[in-house]
This record gives structure tokens, sequence and C-alpha cells, in this order.
């Protein structure tokens, strides 16, 4: 009995924080303000989260929050206020009533794609539950030792490689961001 | 929650696509890119419960590459404003050989 | 197939003939020299050629160079005259007297040369089987030649040495006189028809270039062009001869083909194509009917130009191909036929121009048509050691008529210039009454005039009465007078071949007397300011003038008519036998062809009547003292206008052939497919194209993310679209 109750607890609170993403990133798109827009964004990630979270992805969860919500979305709000765009220049920004109906229908006819594809290609995994075939959670291993195992093992080059564009991108960053000594003359 | 999980994930990749489609602002555009990477992340997630941690590595993989663009991508956006006063991409045509 | 016969074993090998490589190779060498002179001559500007500096207008058309008027204003010399003189002269010489050499060599040898000396330099083109080497052929037939052309070079350099003394192109001049003998000797050298192509394309550059002399002037320059372009249309001619001789018979020298000739079936179709198209080549380059307009043009050269190039050398090289390739002819009387025809006619075509040309040069021009005609009547009907015969004393005699013709121009152009006077220096009736003034030039050109027209015992009587013997002879009993030519019986072809070769020397005699009677005779009309400097020529200029002189009433004897019996009888014609015997033989016909003394004796008889007739006709008709100077002459009527503008043919051909190729060439070829479709369509079109995929190409790249997007959108689009619907 109690375990029905946490499944559809479960269910009820999986696709409560789907649909707030989905609304959440909706307005995301059709704000104006880069500000907003933003927020909004910062919502739907912070949504994506409290997801993983449910799907077993606890260090996910939590780095999402970190790095996406708090670290690269702070970043953009940075630049924003910086560059002073938080008053979206509406007019221009947003292309015409042809654009937006060509977009929706690219869209749907992507969606319809992928859906046709996901349909014909990976039958079985769509009908699977979460409940079946899913590896039982390993609960001495903790939540981030399962990572950190391949992470560190299998994907060390990747990992180091990883390390080496970060460390380009940060020099790159300085680099293009700082005013140039020859702009001044 | 497999099925709905890659559902989600095609939506929201759709709805970034449209905001891509759609809006001129390079910094918006940008965001619009992160929802995108933000919907694969979900899919790697969901699927890792069927195949294993590996999808969950590849996220961290995909965060740190999303924290690289952003912050190049952002300067890149500052350098170009520094010079149009703009973020609009009609106004910008640098790609043009 | 054979090349040639072994040189080792040849009587000549062991003798001075081995080395007559030389002989082409010396006036090679002056070339050489001369030009380099003429190049440093002009680098290094002052009284220059024009083609160093085109400024000198004047200068540059002196024509016959005679600016020094008693020393008045004495014209600067080219700095090194001194020594083309030396060089240019002295290597002909050296030539003359190589060839001579030679010719004792094979007068003495004990036996008849019945082979000939083929002197094999290297190979040419090695190409499958066929070989072509670069031989020279030395035997009577070719031995006769170089002296004519070494000889007649050698005097005609001299002569020009006082001609061209003051024009400024003085060394350019004889580099290309040199160059000329120089391919000139290829021409009747050579042991094989490329090679002899060889010199026969030379000698048509030399003459382009020595025509256009004086290039400055448009009308000399557009001279040296119509000349090289009609010439062109008959090395088509000997081109398609050849190579219609390389695919039937394998083999391009001479002993290959006449030996191949010999075993085709008689008047076959092969054969008298390949004798046409050579008669093609033939007519291009000894100005016969159709292709005789450019050698009165050709006169826009030098005075000795016309002289040697385009009267006593390279006009006569068809007849040369002809007696060459006698075998082959008389293999096809067809062809045969055809070329005694047009010989014949052009023969009198040519006279009826010549009796009312004004201009001395275009009457000898025209005259010499004439006489190449004889020449190819000569060879067509068989009788090639006549035609060859004809063609020496024809070189004899013409040349000195157009060197005397250059020597009274080169007094009238003094006179004219030292008063300074714009009139016609060449214009017949500018002169009369020379015989007071240049005596030698008088007496000299009266006895080429008798050996020309025909008066015994000249040079030009012999030739032409063997000639025209030969043509009466053969219509009876020969190949020829068997064959049919357009379905007309050959015999009565060759009567009227006789009957024009007739009206040709009656004609012959009327012109020459009338040039010299306007010339020398009757008052005169020069001007009397300008009569008082007309004088006679330096001694360099006569001299050669009085050899010639010589050899035009003495010539005639290196071939007496068997008739007459005695030393010198058929002399030429027995030296010739080795070569030209047996195409002789061919078309005289298994019969033989005789005629009776009594026969020959009438013919002798008709020909120096008419001959006289011509001459006392002109005499008695032709009033010098009834002339008057060029600026003051009526304009001729009828007939006369219609002669005198040589029966409208270069008109004819304008518009017939020119100004339809020009039409054709503007219109269709230019505007139509050069520029249309060519330029237009092909060249700016695939520009166009090209543009045109390049701007669409450019408006993809707009730089603009965004369009990038949508485009990346439509591509991912377009793949998952094919993988699900696969």
């Amino acid at each position: 009995m109690g375990n029905v109750f946490v499944s559809l607890l479960y269910g009820f609170n999986f696709y409560l924080f789907g649909l707030i993403a989905i609304a959440s990133a909706l307005l995301f798109v059709t704000r104006k303000s880069p500000v907003a827009a933003a927020l909004w964004l910062v919502n739907v990630m912070f949504c994506l989260a409290a997801l993983y979270v449910m799907l077993d992805a606890q260090f996910i969860g939590a780095i999402q929050v970190l790095v996406y919500a708090g670290a690269i979305m702070v970043v953009f709000l940075f630049v924003v206020m910086l560059l002073n765009l938080g008053r979206g220049d509406a007019d221009s920004d947003m292309r015409g009533s042809v654009g937006r109906i060509a977009a929706g229908a690219v869209g749907l006819a992507l969606l319809a794609e992928v859906m046709v594809l996901a349909r014909s290609r990976f039958p079985e995994e769509l009908t699977l539950r979460a409940a079946q075939g899913l590896a039982p959670v390993d609960v001495t291993a903790g939540v981030i030792g399962p990572i950190a195992g391949p992470l560190f093992n299998e994907y060390l080059l990747a990992f180091e490689l990883t390390s080496i564009l970060l460390l380009t991108a940060i020099v790159g960053a300085v680099l293009i961001g700082k005013k140039r000594v020859t702009d001044a003359r | 929650m497999l099925a709905e999980s890659l559902a989600l994930s095609a939506l929201l990749f759709t709805i970034g696509v449209i905001g891509v489609l759609t809006r001129r602002n390079a910094i918006i555009l940008f965001m619009c890119v992160e929802l995108m990477l933000n919907a694969v992340n979900l899919s790697f997630v969901a699927l890792s419960k069927l195949h294993g941690v590996g999808g969950q590595v590849f996220v961290i993989f995909v965060m740190s590459v999303a924290a690289a663009e952003a912050a190049v991508g952002l300067a890149i956006i500052i350098a170009i404003f520094r010079h149009r006063q703009s973020v609009n991409l009609e106004d910008i045509n640098l790609l043009k050989g | 197939m054979q090349t040639a016969p072994l040189v080792t074993g040849h009587p000549m090998s062991d003798t001075i003939a081995r080395f007559a490589w030389l002989i082409p190779l010396l006036p090679l060498v002056g070339f050489a020299l001369n030009g380099l002179l003429s190049l440093h001559a002009a680098a290094h500007p002052g009284p220059a050629d024009p083609s160093g500096s085109d400024d000198d207008h004047d200068v540059a058309h002196a024509a016959p160079a005679a600016h020094d008027h008693d020393d008045a204003h004495q014209v600067a010399r080219h700095p090194s005259a001194g020594l083309v003189s030396l060089i240019g002269p002295g290597v002909l010489a050296l030539s003359f007297a190589m060839t001579l050499a030679v010719l004792y060599q094979f007068g003495i040898a004990d036996q008849a040369m019945h082979e000939p000396y083929v002197l094999t330099l290297f190979q040419w083109m090695p190409a499958g089987k066929l070989s072509i080497d670069v031989a020279f052929q030395i035997d009577q037939l070719s031995l006769v030649m170089m002296s004519i052309v070494t000889g007649i070079g050698t005097l005609i350099h001299i002569f020009s040495v006082g001609y061209m003394r003051d024009d400024p192109g003085y060394p350019r001049y004889f580099a290309y006189l040199n160059l000329f003998i120089f391919f000139m000797l290829l021409l009747v050298m050579g042991a094989n028809y490329p090679l002899m192509f060889v010199g026969w394309e030379g000698v048509g550059l030399c003459s382009y270039l020595l025509i256009g002399f004086w290039f400055s002037d448009k009308s000399n320059a557009d001279a040296g062009k119509k000349a090289f372009i009609v010439n062109r249309i008959g090395d088509f001619g000997f081109l398609v001869a050849m190579f219609l001789m390389f695919a039937n018979f394998g083999t391009l020298s001479f002993a290959g083909v006449e030996s191949a000739a010999a075993i085709v079936p008689m008047g076959g179709a092969l054969v008298t194509a390949i004798c046409l198209f050579l008669f093609l080549g033939a007519t291009g380059k000894s100005a016969q009917i159709p292709l005789f307009v450019w050698l009165p043009d050709a006169m826009a050269g030098p005075t000795p130009v016309s002289a040697l190039i385009h009267a006593a050398t390279m006009v006569t090289a068809g007849v040369y191909l002809i007696a060459r390739s006698a075998v082959l002819f008389s293999m096809a009387p067809v062809a045969q036929l055809t070329v005694a025809v047009v010989g014949a006619l052009t023969a009198v075509f040519a006279a009826t121009i010549g009796l009312k040309q004004w201009d001395i040069k275009k009457v000898l021009a025209y005259s010499t048509v004439s006489q190449l005609g004889y020449m190819f009547v000569g060879v067509g009907v068989g009788a090639y050691s006549a035609g060859v015969f004809h063609l020496m004393t024809h070189a004899f005699f013409k040349a000195l008529l157009f060197l005397g013709s250059g020597s009274v121009i080169y007094a009238m152009h003094k006179a004219y210039h030292a008063t300074h006077s714009p009139e016609d220096a060449q214009d017949m009736r500018n002169m009369g009454g020379l015989r007071k003034r240049m005596p030698v030039t008088f007496v000299l050109m009266w006895i080429a005039t008798f050996s020309i027209a025909g008066i015994p015992p000249f040079s030009g009587f012999f030739s032409k009465d063997e000639i025209l013997g030969a043509v009466f002879a053969r219509t009876h009993g020969s190949t020829l007078a068997e064959a049919q030519w357009l379905g007309i019986p050959g015999s009565l072809v060759l009567y009227g071949v006789y009957v024009l070769g007739l009206a040709a020397a009656l004609m012959t005699a009327i012109y020459m007397t009338r040039l010299m009677l306007y010339t020398f005779h009757g008052p005169s009309r020069t001007g009397e300011k300008e009569a008082t400097h007309l004088k006679e020529a330096p001694w360099i200029m006569t001299g050669p003038l009085v050899v010639l002189g010589v050899l035009s009433a003495v010539g005639g004897f290196a071939n007496v008519p068997a008739l007459y019996g005695g030393m010198g009888s058929q002399l030429l014609h027995s030296w010739l036998e080795p070569v030209l015997g047996r195409g002789t033989e061919i078309s005289l016909g298994t019969e033989g062809v005789h005629l009776s003394h009594a026969t020959e004796y009438l013919l002798i008889g008709v020909a120096i009547a008419i001959a006289v007739i011509g001459i006392v006709f002109a005499w008695l008709r032709l009033k010098p003292d009834a002339l008057v100077p060029a600026k003051s002459a009526p304009v001729e009527e009828g007939l006369e206008r219609t002669l005198l503008h040589k029966w409208y043919v270069d008109e004819a051909y304008a518009r017939t052939v020119v100004q339809p190729t020009l039409g054709i060439s503007r219109t269709l070829l230019w505007k139509g497919i050069d520029a249309g479709i060519i330029d237009g369509l092909l060249v700016n079109g695939s520009a166009l194209l090209v543009r045109t995929v390049g701007w669409v190409g450019s408006q993809l790249q707009s730089g603009r993310v965004g369009t990038y997007a949508w485009v990346l959108l439509m591509g991912v689009l377009s793949v998952l679209s094919a993988f699900s619907f696969r």
C-alpha cells in the first residue's frame, strides 16, 4: 500500500516537474526581456534537477543546480546586466509572425520525425517502465561513487581533455573579452 | 518513467530549436542552446537507468562543454557589443566570407 | 622503301661533290652574318633600317636608293655596308664556284651518270615505315637549276650592291636575299618532296619578305600578303599530293616515287590526282591561271628582287617540280594536257594584259607569267628538257630585262629625285629617248627583247621553238594525243595549245617592242629639267647586265636542235637525258614521234615569221612621238581599259572569293561563331553561369547566424526524414 502511494506520489511529482519545465521553457522563449527569459530558464533547470533526482541521478541533479543554475546562468545574467540589455528590444528581437509560424512548423516537424523514428527504432526501450528492468541502486556505493568510477577510469582521457578544454575556454574568454590595446588607438 | 522523460526531452529540445529560430538576441539565442543541451542531458540521464552510468558521465562532460561554451560565447558577445553596440544577430554578419 | 641509292660506290662520292652541302650552307651563313649586321644596325640607330626606326618614312621609300645627285645631298651609307657588300655577293660567288666544280666533275665523268648522286646528311623524320632524310640529290637536272640559281643569283647580288646602295635597309636586304638563295638551293637540291617543300615554303617566305621590303608603305605590305596567301592555296595542293604519295607509295623520295610511279596503271585516277595536285602547287608558285594574280603585285619589291625571285628562279620552281616528277606526269596524260592547256591559256592571257600596261615592271611581270606559261606547255606535253631549256634561257633574258628596267628606273628615280618631281619613275609614258642617255642598257635590252621575241640566233628563239616543235610533234602518236581531255581528243587539244603558243609569241613580240619603243626611242617625255640628270648606271650595275646580255645572246646554243647538227646539237637535252629521259619516252608513246625535216623547217619558219611580224607591226603601229607624259595622258576606253585593268581579274576575285570570304568571316565566323557562340555563349556564358551560381551561394552566405540556423535545421529535417521514410 505504501509502495503504491510512493509510486503515485512519484508519478505525480514527475509529471508536475515535467509540466512546470515545459511551461517555464515556453515562457522562456517568449519573454522579451533577457533577464526574465534567463530567470525562466533557471526555473527549467531547477525542474530538470528535480527530475534527475527522481531518475536516481542525485549527483547530476546537484551539479545541475550548482553549475547550470548557479554558475552558467549567473554568468548569462551578469553579461546581460553588464551590457545593460535588461530591457529587451522588442521590435527587432523577435522574428515576424511568418518567421514564428515557420519556426513552429519546423519544430513540430522535428518533433514528429523524432517520434516516428523513436517508435520505429526503439519500441522496446519506450515500452519499458521504470520499475521494470532498471538496475537496482547500489546503496552501499552512495551516489557519487558509481559516477566517479567510470569517470576516472574508462573516461579518464576524456576527462583530462575536458580540463584542457576548460583551460582553453578561460584563456580564450579572457583574450576575447578584454579591451584590446589596438582598439584604443 | 523513461518514455515520459524522453518525450519531455524531445519537447524541451524542440522548444529550444524554436527559440533559436525565432529570437535574434544573441544572449537569448545562447540560452536557447543551453536549453537544448539540458534537454539532451535529460535523455542521457533517463537512458542511464537502462544502460548504466555512462550516460551520467556524459552529462558531466556536456556540462563542462556548456560552461566553456558559455564563457567563450559570452566573451565574443561582449567583444562584438563593444564594436557594434548591439547583440542583435541581424546586425552581425561577421561569418560572411 | 629505298630512300636513296647507295651513296658509297657512286662515282661522285670521292670527288668534290661530297662537299655539295656547302653550296646551300654558304648563303645560309651569309644570311646569318647579314642578319646580325642588320640587327646590330637596328639596335644602333643612324641611317637605320626602317625595321629599326619606322619614323623615316621617306628614306624608307627611297626605292632605287638614289639620293646622291652630284653629291649634293649624299645620304650617309649604312655603317656596315662595306662588309655587307662583301658578304652578300661573296658567299654566292663561292657557292657558284662550288656548283661549277661539281658540274665539271659530272661533265668529265667517264660514264654517263645514270644514277643521281644522293648525299644524305642525316635522318630527319623517321616515322614508322616512312623515313625522310635531309638529303641532297645531285644530278643533271638539279645541277642545271643550281647553276642558274647561284649564277644568276651572283649577278643580281652584284647588281644589287649598286641598286640598293643607299637604302637604309641594306644589310636586311642582303640577309633576305641570301636566305632566299639558301631556300632555293634547298628546293632544287632536296632529294625528296618534303625537303623540296621546305625550300618551297622558304622561298615563299623570302618572297613575302622582299615584296614587302619597303613595308612602311601599306600597298607594298599588302602585295607581300597577297603573294603569301595566294601561294598558300597552291601549297595546299602540294601537300595533298605529298599525302597521296605517302599513302599510296609509302615513300616521298624522288627515287622511290619514280620507281613506284612506274608500276601504277597508266593514266589511273591516283596518279592523275597526284599530278593535278602537284600542278595546283605549281600554279601557285609559278603564277599560272588561276593563281597568277600575285606576281604582278609582287613588283612592289626592289627590282633586283623581281629579277631574281619573280622572274629567274623562284617562279620557275613549279616547272622544276613537274620536271622532277617527269615519270609521274608521263603516267597521267590527262594531267599533262591540263598543264599544257593552262600554260598556253596563261601565256596568251598574260600577254594580252602585257600589251597595255604602262608600268615598265608590270609589262615584264605579265611577260614573266606568259613565259612561265610557255614552260608549262613544254613540261606539260612531256618535253621536259625543252621546258627546262626555256626556264634557263628565260632566266637569262628575263633577268636581263628586269635588271635593265631596274637600271632605267634607277636613272629615272635619280632624275626625279634631283628635281624633287613627284612623277612615277616606272611609268613608260614618262620615259622615252633613253637610248642616248643609257646606251649600254639600250643595247642589252634590245638583245633581251630579240631573245624573248624569238629572233634567231638569240637564246629565246631556240627554247621557244623547241617547245612549240615538241607540241606539234606530239599531236600524233604520243600518249597525249591519244588521251581524252574533258572529252576532247588530245591531238585537238595539242593543236589548240600550239595555236595559243603562236598567238602568245606574236603578242610577246609586240609588247616587248612596245616597251622598247616607249622607253628608249622617240622624244624624251621625262621633262626638260629632269632629262639632263638621266645617265647610265655605274659599272657595278651594268657589269652584270653585260654578262646576262652575252648569256641571252648565246645561251640558246646550249641546245641547238638536232636539225642543224653540229657541236652543240641537243647538248642540254642529252645532258638531262638520265633524269628526264624516261618521262619523255613514256609520253612519246611506243611509236615514237618523228617530224620530217621539212615540217621542222616549216615550223621554224612560222615561228620566226611571227616574231618578225610582231616586231615590225609594233614598230610601225606604235608612235612613241604621240605619247604624252602620264600626268596628262587621256583615260583609256573600251578594250584598252579592260586590258589595263588586267581583264578585271583582281576585281573578279575580290567579288567572288575575297569579299564572300571576308563576309563569311565577318558575319558568320567572327560575329556569329566567334563573338556570338564562343565569346558570348561559351566564354561569357560559362562565366555568367559561374557568377550566377556564385551569387546564389554568396546569398546563402549572408553571415547571419539566424539564416544559418534555419538552413541547418532544414538539413537536419531532411536527414531525419531520409531515415524515417526509408
